[in-house]
Order: C-alpha cells, then sequence, then structure tokens
C-alpha cells in the first residue's frame, strides 16, 4: 500500500490562485474522497498530485518521496507505480480496448505477447468486460470506456489509483457500479485511491476519508462517519453543499 | 509589440519541445511501430494526390514555356532545360511541400490537438511517457525520411507531364524534351532538391505537432490549430526555400 501526502499545495492560473495552501495525508489501501462543487480545484489538485500540473508552492509525498524534486528517474518510478481514470476516460482511440490495456504492459514490461494478452484478459474480466478486446472506444458507451479506462489504469498492478470524475456522465446505476468496482479494485489490489467528485452518493458509497474543497481552499477533512455524524458540526460550505445535493436524509 | 513578444514566446516553446521530443527515449520496438505507421501515412498515402498534381504542373509549365517562347532562332529543346531545371530546383519540391503541408500537416496537427483535449496526452504523461518524444519523434522521422522520396517522384512525374503535353500539343517532341533537360542537368541540382525536401518535411511535421501539441480547449481550437499549423508551414517553406536558394545556388 502506497503513502500519499500533500503539504501545501498552492497553484494560480496568472493572477487568480485556485489552490490555497491545501495539506492532508491519504489512508493507505483505501478510497480518500476530494469533494467539493463545480470549479473549486478539485481537479487542478489531483492533477497537482500526479504532476500533470506543476504547483507553484507545496510538496506531494510518495513514500517519503518529495515528488517535484525528485530525480526524473524517480519520479517515472512513482509514475509507473500510479494508474489514473481520466473523466474522459482519455482511451487512445486509434487502440483496440485490447491494445490500451496492454499499452503499459508493452511499454514497460519485458512479457511475452501472451502473458500480455492473459493479463489483458483477466483486467478486462475484472472490470466486467471480458471478451471486448477487439472493440474500437468509438464503439463503447461512456459507462464502459470508464471500465476500460479502470482496467489499463490496474494492468501494471498499481500502488495508487486515482480517479477524476469516475461517474460523471453516466446514469445512476452505471454510477454506482463504477463506484462500486473502484471500491472493489481498491481492496483486491491493496491502491492508496484518490477520487475526485461532486457526487455526495458516490462519496457515501465508498469514500473512506473526505476532503471538502471550496474556493481552492481546504474547508473540512475527516472520515465519512465524521461526516454523516452531525450536520450543524459542518463548516456552512459543506452544510449547503450536502443540502444541495438532496441528501441530507442521510444525516437522519 | 506583443505580437512580436508572442512570436518570441511561440518560438521558445517550439524550441522546447523540440529538445523534450529527443529525451526520455523509450525502447525502439515502441517507436519503430509508430514510426512504420506514420510513414505510412505521409508516403503512401500521398502517393497519388502528388501524382496528379506534379503530373499537370508540368504539364502547364511546358505548355506555357512554350508560349512564351516565340522566336523562331530559339530551339525547341530549351523548353525541356528550362522545365526540367525548374522542376529539380522549385517545383517538385516546393509544390509538393506546399501541398503536403495541407495534406500531412493538417492531419499531424488536428491527431496531436485531438489527442490533447481528449487527455490522451495526460494519459500518456501520467504513465511516465514522455508525450513529446513519443508524438513528435516518429512523426519528424517519417517526414524527413519520405519526404525526400516524395519528391524524387514528384520530379519524375513532372518531367512526364511535360513530355506528354508537349507531345500532345506539338511544342515539343520527347526527343527534343529530353536534349534540352540533359544539357543544363548539374547532380548538384538534386542535391539541393534532397535538401530542401528534408528541410521542409522538418518544417511541416514539427511546426503542425507543435501547433496540436499546445492546443487548448475543444473541437473548434483544434481545427484553428489545424488551419495555423498549414498556414505557419507554407509561410515557413517559402522563406526556407528562398534562404536555401540564397546560400547553396
Amino acid at each position: 500500500m502506497g503513502h500519499l501526502r500533500i503539504e501545501n499545495i498552492s497553484k494560480w492560473f496568472g493572477k487568480t490562485q485556485v489552490l490555497h495552501n491545501i495539506s492532508s495525508s491519504f489512508i493507505p489501501g483505501k478510497v480518500n474522497m476530494i469533494i467539493g462543487p463545480s470549479g473549486c480545484g478539485k481537479t487542478v489538485l489531483l492533477k497537482c498530485i500526479v504532476g500533470l500540473i506543476q504547483p507553484e508552492e507545496g510538496k506531494v509525498y510518495f513514500d517519503n518521496l518529495d515528488f517535484f524534486r525528485a530525480s526524473p528517474e524517480a519520479r517515472r518510478n512513482v509514475l509507473r507505480n500510479l494508474g489514473m481514470l481520466f473523466q474522459s476516460s482519455a482511451l487512445f482511440d486509434s487502440m483496440t480496448v485490447g491494445e490500451n490495456v496492454a499499452f503499459p504492459l508493452r511499454v514497460f514490461t519485458e512479457q511475452s505477447e501472451k502473458e500480455i494478452q492473459d493479463r489483458v484478459a483477466y483486467c478486462l474480466e475484472r472490470v466486467g468486460l471480458a471478451g471486448a478486446q477487439s472493440k474500437y472506444p468509438a464503439e463503447l458507451s461512456g459507462g464502459m470506456k470508464r471500465r476500460v479506462g479502470l482496467a489499463r489504469a490496474i494492468a501494471l498492478n498499481p500502488r495508487y489509483l486515482f480517479c477524476d470524475e469516475p461517474n460523471s456522465g453516466l446514469d445512476p446505476l452505471t454510477a454506482r457500479r463504477i463506484d462500486a468496482l473502484i471500491q472493489e479494485l481498491t481492496t483486491d489490489f491493496h491502491t492508496t485511491t484518490v477520487v475526485v467528485t461532486h457526487d455526495l452518493k458516490s462519496m457515501i458509497e465508498m469514500g473512506h476519508q473526505i476532503l471538502f474543497l471550496h474556493q481552492g481552499k481546504a474547508e473540512w477533512q475527516g472520515t465519512k462517519q465524521a461526516l454523516l455524524g452531525s450536520l450543524e458540526a459542518l463548516p456552512a460550505n459543506l452544510q449547503a453543499f450536502i443540502k444541495a445535493a438532496g441528501v441530507t436524509q442521510i444525516h437522519n | 509589440m506583443n505580437l512580436l513578444l508572442r512570436g518570441f514566446e511561440d518560438f521558445g516553446q517550439y524550441l522546447i519541445l523540440l529538445r523534450r521530443s529527443f529525451t526520455g527515449l523509450l525502447r525502439f520496438r515502441l517507436y519503430w511501430q509508430l514510426w512504420t505507421y506514420e510513414s505510412i501515412q505521409i508516403g503512401r498515402d500521398s502517393l497519388l494526390l502528388v501524382a496528379i498534381i506534379s503530373f499537370f504542373v508540368g504539364a502547364v509549365t511546358t505548355v506555357q514555356t512554350a508560349y512564351q517562347i516565340v522566336s523562331p532562332f530559339i530551339p525547341k529543346s530549351t523548353i525541356g532545360a528550362i522545365v526540367s531545371t525548374s522542376a529539380i530546383l522549385e517545383l517538385a519540391p516546393t509544390i509538393t511541400s506546399l501541398v503536403l503541408a495541407g495534406r500531412v500537416g493538417s492531419s499531424i496537427a488536428s491527431q496531436i490537438g485531438s489527442m490533447r483535449v481528449s487527455e490522451q496526452i495526460d494519459a500518456l504523461e501520467v504513465m511516465g511517457i514522455n508525450s513529446a518524444t513519443y508524438l513528435l519523434l516518429p512523426r519528424l522521422f517519417g517526414a524527413v525520411i519520405f519526404f525526400p522520396i516524395l519528391v524524387i517522384y514528384a520530379c519524375f512525374i513532372v518531367h512526364l507531364g511535360g513530355i506528354i503535353a508537349g507531345a500532345f500539343t506539338g511544342a515539343v517532341n520527347p526527343t527534343q524534351f529530353a536534349i534540352g533537360a540533359r544539357s543544363f542537368y548539374e547532380d548538384f541540382q538534386i542535391v539541393f532538391m534532397i535538401i530542401k525536401a528534408v528541410t521542409f518535411g522538418f518544417i511541416i511535421s514539427t511546426v503542425s505537432a507543435y501547433q496540436g501539441y499546445y492546443v487548448k480547449g475543444g473541437a473548434l481550437e483544434v481545427g484553428n490549430a489545424s488551419t495555423r499549423a498549414v498556414v505557419i508551414s507554407c509561410l515557413m517553406i517559402l522563406a526556407a526555400d528562398y534562404v536555401l536558394a540564397q546560400l547553396l545556388l
């Protein structure tokens, strides 16, 4: 299980500060949620953690390795232990589903073609898409694309799994299936998972630790039990967010 | 002033992308597959277009040259000399490259731009793959190797178009055309043509990849980047054409 910690992350786009000194320690082997309203900086924070965006200030530690100050080789090693599911799935559209899942295996391992095909079949089976190897991403539904994205993310047995809005744009039933799948993969693969979402139902479904962002600031963090405990004890913005999502009944 | 500063900024970013594309190489097999794919896209898929355009360029140049040579004291073989020299030095490399800037350049910019807006480039980076190397290098080598081949092929077709048009209109017969073509021929002209083709291939592949790589936004911006890639590539080809002629002839 990977240990992940962030310290005082701040990010500006031009003169606008989008993240304000955000610090958190994520629970290894569990699903950690970053929640908040649209535009609060959740995805920017996630992209800062995985190095797609360089924050102006702050540090990210993967197993006590300072990610931004590490050597290129050390950074590459971290990235090879990391799987990510993008909001748009980010499947390579010129490749089939099988080739997409096989891609990291072909690039980073010395496995034979048979071993790669076996691993692809296993990963696709885990996400409920056995036999879909020859399909192209354009032939898949939104939910299937997310599942292929997850299969690709777990192909190299990652220690960290990052999911950016994994169920946005999906119908409620498919969204819950994706949530259950992320939960299941986290448990089975012992990954430290970070999920960005504004869907409180997802948070209730699979969250273990919650980080609530509002206007780029970490307004509240704690366990799901603490969040579900008493609405009055939460900051006003989080209360408003929960009420707006229509899930206040969870507190009753 | 702002435009000038932006131009410098773009040029700096272009140089950084070029430098990045030669670092963090992965295993050779991966690039070989990509290079093969890109070479087919650039080379084989352009053959028909290049042939059609080159044929008509050769035919029109022959007919127009014949039209301008009205004096009975100028031998008809001069038409072959003019058409052949123009084909080798200018028509085959430059016209072919301008056409390929439209076909290959827009394709490279839109492919890479689409990958940018659909987060596929981010997916490569998160896997620890240098996306600049992965996306630019195979296209660059595909263009630099296949542009000279296409230009030599275009040069041959321009001559063929000229010979057929000359014979068909009675302006110059094939023998006179060949005598004229051989009378002014120098080996260096072929070297010059290949230098031009390599330079233009480099410009088209890198400028187009740069335009696609830094796209921000959605489908509309990908289209704009594709258009910009063609326009800037064409302008740079014309500028490089002049510089090469000035330096090497």
